[in-house]
């Protein structure tokens, strides 16, 4: 099935997980990363629950923050 | 590796207002632009909220993140670095940056207003070893 994966159309087998995405995907930093199906934000704790569709599109979002000390 | 970074004299300044603007707290934002080698190119300037609303912190808003993202890719570029300031610290990233530096591709951007009239703005890479390295930030017409 074909999945949307920040921006760029990819092929993957049906039912693929979302932290089986995150795992081919390579994601640097994986646990800071917030993750959007189309444009829901997905609870961290869905995570292992949440199942690609066919044409969905994933973005992936660092968590971008710091402190002056 | 000598990583030069070209920004639009009005983006500069935007961001500095913005940063200004915010005070006493620290103000934050996106950089949308493209990579060509050890040449980034800021193409357009994203100003977004510190929902952490502190002088010492900032946190950007995930929904504003994502509405960036989408647009520079709509424009065909990508996000190629953020940017915060200090308002009373110089510009370097502190131990609190380096650890929150999730994505060693982007660069990290630091706009010190410690001294008012003296903006300080200058441009890390924070790698996965939170080793920081300072490139050069050049500002064009």
């Amino acid at each position: 099935m074909t999945v949307t994966v920040a921006g760029s159309k990819k092929e993957y087998e049906e039912g693929i997980t979302l932290p089986e995405l995150i795992e081919k995907e390579e994601i640097e930093n994986a646990q800071y990363v917030t993750v959007t199906i189309n444009d829901e934000f997905v609870a961290r704790e869905d995570f292992p629950n949440t199942v690609l569709k066919e044409n969905d599109t994933v973005e992936f979002l660092y968590f971008m923050g710091g402190g002056a000390r | 590796m000598s990583i030069v970074i070209h920004l639009k004299k009005q983006d500069y300044e935007a961001m500095l207002k913005h940063c200004r603007a915010g005070l006493p707290n620290e103000a934050c934002g996106l950089l949308g632009g493209r990579v060509d080698g050890e040449v980034k190119t800021v193409t357009k300037v994203y100003l977004l909220t510190n929902v952490d609303a502190s002088n010492e912190h900032f946190s950007m808003d995930p929904k504003e993140q994502l509405a960036a993202l989408k647009d520079a890719r709509a424009d065909g570029v990508s996000i190629i670095g953020n940017f915060h300031s200090h308002p009373e610290s110089p510009s370097r990233p502190s131990e609190e940056d380096k650890r929150l530096a999730y994505d060693s591709s982007i660069e990290y951007l630091i706009l010190s207003l410690q001294q008012p009239d003296n903006p300080v703005l200058r441009a890390f890479g924070i790698d996965g070893n939170k080793n920081v390295t300072a490139h050069e930030i050049d500002i064009v017409e």
